[in-house]
């Protein structure tokens, strides 16, 4: 089992890329770099997917997240042209206060985590996880699975609503426009 | 220090990635970083329910809620950027210190 040895380094590496992304989303004063660390972040979150023998999540992580979310929010920012940021900090919180509240939360978090007593106990494992999902989504979970449609449905018609040009004064002014 | 991966390993990523999402929602004036900093913690809420799908006999739940919340959070980013798309288009600015008014 000489592929054993190379699990945990594959673990780091891919738990390093998906951490230092998420800091470089928190930390970056141009919110263009801050974008691309984002996914950077997403990418090593679908790799360590795939070690959790989660494959299927991992391709849909790298259609919806790197694929939509990403080009959406990349297209936000150029949209609304407010690359640089001057003033990185807010009025209400700034960064000092907001690393000690994080600070807090991860040191209570963590203690949690060490303190609670998992039991683990591991997964069968199928040959695919695709066909499991797939199963679970059709059968267990059918219910959410439709509520699902209903609600990307009225996010689609939404969207259209929130982010079309108000044409309904003008048309109701004049007509020429 | 290169010891088994196990689940403690994973719940630090999620918790790390928690975290980074958390100070990025707390500091940012910036409306689209703030929607960035919940999709972080969007992505640290999958990474355990992967993690605890992986170690527990649980089968493929985990998995499931996973792409429940994948879908969630593809249509908070599409609502919340129209939502920022509009709110620039009223005040040509989306730092989020700005929008005091419910209604103009």
């Amino acid at each position: 089992m000489e592929g054993m040895s190379l699990w945990p380094v594959v673990f780091y590496l891919l738990a390093a890329i998906a951490i230092v992304g998420a800091g470089g989303v928190a930390f970056s004063r141009n919110i263009i770099y801050s974008a691309l660390s984002l996914m950077v972040s997403f990418l090593g979150v679908a790799g360590l997917y795939v070690m959790l023998n989660a494959d299927f999540v991992a391709g849909v992580q790298v259609l919806i997240y790197v694929g939509g979310v990403l080009v959406l929010t990349l297209f936000a920012v150029m949209l609304t042209a407010q690359i640089q940021e001057v003033e990185v900090s807010n009025r209400s919180v700034g960064r000092i206060p907001a690393l000690v509240i994080v600070a807090g939360t991860f040191a209570v978090l963590w203690g949690a985590f060490r303190a609670a007593s998992w039991r683990e106990a591991p997964m069968e494992l199928a040959d695919s996880s695709t066909y499991e999902v797939g199963n679970a989504l059709l059968t267990t979970y059918i219910l959410p699975f439709e509520l699902a449609s209903i609600v990307l449905l009225s996010v689609l018609v939404g969207a259209v609503v929130l982010s079309r040009k108000e044409l309904s004064e003008e048309r109701g002014a004049g007509g020429d426009a | 220090m290169l010891a088994e991966v196990g689940l403690h390993h994973f719940l630090f990523v999620g918790l790390a990635l928690f975290c980074a999402g958390m100070f990025c929602v707390l500091t940012r004036r910036n409306a689209i970083g703030v929607l960035m900093g919940v999709e972080l913690i969007l992505n640290a809420a999958n990474v355990n329910y992967i993690a605890f799908s992986r170690y527990s006999a649980g089968g493929y739940d985990g998995q499931v809620f996973s792409i429940f919340v994948i879908m969630l959070a593809a249509a908070e980013a599409a609502i919340g950027l129209a939502i920022v798309l509009a709110i620039y288009r009223r005040f040509h600015s989306i730092d989020v210190s700005d929008m005091q008014q419910l209604h103009w």
